[in-house]
C-alpha cells in the first residue's frame, strides 16, 4: 500500500527530491508549497523539475547527495547528509552527532 | 445503462450507476460536513471526484507537480515482520530508501507501544546510530502511546474499561488521569533517547485509541520533549477522526479534547509543538468506495485549511478512504491517494 501510495503521489524520494523537501517539512513545519520552493530555490531549479527523475540525477550528482544509483566517490549515507545540511541550511540531527563523535565541535 | 467498476468499503468489487456514484459521493460529503460542521465541497470538487472514481485507468496518479511528501507508521515493520520477508530492520531502510524510493523511513519496533520499549531502548537507540550512518533519508522513531498498556495486568492502575460498566465514573477518571502521567513520561523518555542517538524526528502513531487520555498523554510528551529539544521535529498521527471521550473532562491548554475532529485536532497538536500532523478519517466497511472518499476528502480539505503546519493524511488499510482491508486493491488506494493530494490538498500522506 506505500508503494502504491508512493507511485501515485508520492515525491520519489532521493530518486528525486522527496527527502530533501520532507526535511523542510520537518525541521521548519513548512506546508508542501513552500517546502517545494525552498528546496528548489538551494538547487537552483524549478519546482516542476523537483520529481523530474532525470533532472534530479544530474542535480544530486551535481550537489553530492546521494542518489538511488551507487557510483564509485559519490557521497552516501552520513556523507550525503554532510551535504544536504550544507545545501540546505538545517541541522540535521544526526551529522551534528556526528561531528561531536569525530571531535569536529 | 453504463456501469463504473469500483469498490466498497470492505475492498469488494462492485458495479455502480453513475447516479448512484453521485448520490453516495453526495451522502459521503454531506456526512462529513453535518459531523465536523465544516463547509462541503464545492461542485467542481465533486465533479474531479467522480472522474477520478470512474477513471477507466486501473490505477492512477496525481498531475505532474502535485507530489506530496510520505511518511510513515509502522515503518520497519511492513517489509521483515507483515511480509515475513527475512531481512532486518537496516536493509528494510535502505530498501525504502534505494529501491521503493520513500521520502522518509521510520525504525520502530514490533511491540509498536512506547511503554514496551523501555526496556530495550538503549539497544533501539544504537539500531538508529547505525542507520542514520548508512541512509540519506529522513529516519523517524516511532510508536504509539496505547495507554491501554499501564491497566492491570500490565500496567500498575486499575483498568478504566472495567470501572466504567460498574459506573465507578471517578475511579475510572482518576485511572486514566494517573495513566496519562506513566505515559508522557515514558515517551518523552524514549524519546529523548532515540533523538539523543541521531533520530531525524519522532513519530507517534495512532494516537487517541484509548480515548482522549491517550491524546493528552502524548500532547504532555510533545511538549516536555519541544521544551527539552526546540528543534525536534514531531509527527502526530491520530488513531480517528473523533477523539473518543474515554475520560470526557481532558483538556489541553482550556480545550477539551474529547469530540475533537481532524480540523480541531490540528490546532490543539499545533500549540503542543507538533511540527507534522496525520489527520485520520475512518472507511466505513458498509458504504461504497464513492461514499467514504468524499468524506475523507470533505475532513481532509477542511484540516489543511485551519493548519499551520504540513498535514499528512492516513491512508493505510480502513482510513482515508482506503478500504478496510490488509491488502487493499491498487484502484482504489491510488484513488484516495490522488484524492486527497490534489482535492484535499494535503502536504502528503
Amino acid at each position: 500500500m506505500a508503494v502504491t501510495h508512493e507511485v501515485a503521489t508520492g515525491m520519489g524520494g532521493i530518486r528525486t527530491a522527496g527527502d530533501l523537501v520532507a526535511r523542510m517539512q520537518m525541521t521548519k513545519g513548512m506546508k508542501l508549497k513552500e517546502a517545494k520552493e525552498y528546496v528548489a530555490g538551494k538547487l537552483g531549479i524549478s519546482v516542476f523539475e523537483l520529481s523530474d527523475s532525470y533532472r534530479m540525477k544530474e542535480i544530486r550528482e551535481q550537489f553530492d547527495i546521494g542518489h538511488v544509483l551507487d557510483r564509485d566517490k559519490a557521497s552516501y549515507g552520513m556523507e550525503a547528509k554532510f551535504n544536504i545540511a550544507k545545501l540546505l541550511g538545517i541541522p540535521i540531527n544526526s551529522v551534528e552527532n556526528f561531528k561531536k563523535k569525530i571531535g569536529m565541535i | 445503462m453504463e456501469k463504473y467498476f469500483t469498490r466498497l468499503g470492505d475492498g469488494s468489487a462492485v458495479w455502480m450507476t453513475e447516479e448512484d456514484i453521485r448520490w453516495d459521493l453526495e451522502e459521503g460529503m454531506k456526512d462529513a460536513a453535518d459531523r465536523g460542521r465544516i463547509p462541503e465541497l464545492t461542485d467542481d470538487e465533486m465533479q474531479r471526484l467522480f472522474e477520478i472514481i470512474t477513471h477507466p485507468e486501473k490505477t492512477v496518479s496525481c498531475e505532474r507537480g502535485n507530489e506530496g511528501v510520505v511518511t510513515f507508521d509502522a515503518g520497519t515493520l511492513k517489509l521483515p515482520v507483515r511480509a515475513g520477508i527475512p531481512m532486518d530492520r537496516m536493509a528494510t531502510i535502505l530498501t525504502h530508501e534505494r529501491a521503493l524510493c520513500s521520502d522518509t523511513m521510520e525504525l520502530c519496533t514490533t511491540d509498536y507501544s512506547y511503554k514496551s520499549i523501555k526496556n530495550f531502548v538503549h539497544e533501539e537507540a544504537m539500531s538508529m546510530e547505525l542507520a542514520q550512518l548508512n541512509s540519506i533519508i529522513p529516519i523517524f522513531y516511532g510508536a504509539m502511546p496505547n495507554l491501554g498498556q499501564y491497566t492491570k495486568p500490565d500496567g500498575p492502575i486499575d483498568n478504566w474499561s472495567e470501572l466504567l460498566p460498574l459506573a465507578k465514573i471517578p475511579e475510572a477518571r482518576a485511572a486514566q488521569e494517573e495513566a496519562v502521567e506513566h505515559a508522557a513520561r515514558d515517551m518523552v523518555y524514549i524519546s529523548s533517547i532515540v533523538y539523543d542517538s541521531g533520530a531525524d524526528g519522532i513519530n507517534f502513531d495512532t494516537v487517541g485509541a484509548s480515548g482522549d487520555g491517550d491524546f493528552l498523554a502524548t500532547l504532555k510528551a510533545v511538549e516536555t520533549l519541544k521544551n527539552k529539544y526546540p528543534d525536534m521535529p514531531v509527527e502526530i498521527g491520530m488513531a480517528g477522526e473523533f477523539v473518543l471521550g474515554m475520560h470526557g473532562q481532558l483538556t489541553y491548554e482550556g480545550d477539551r479534547l474529547a469530540g475533537l475532529y481532524p480540523h480541531q485536532q490540528v490546532k490543539v497538536c499545533e500549540k503542543a509543538g507538533a511540527t507534522i500532523f496525520g489527520c485520520v478519517i475512518n472507511t466505513n466497511s458498509s458504504m461504497s468506495f464513492a461514499w467514504n472518499l468524499a468524506r475523507t476528502v470533505t475532513f481532509v480539505k477542511a484540516c489543511v485549511e485551519a493548519a499551520n503546519i504540513p498535514v499528512h493524511v492516513n491512508a493505510g488499510m480502513g482510513v482515508g478512504g482506503v478500504p478496510l482491508t490488509n491488502t487493499s486493491p491498487t484502484d482504489a488506494t491510488s484513488r484516495a491517494s490522488k484524492a486527497i493530494i490534489e482535492i484535499g490538498k494535503a502536504d502528503g500522506l
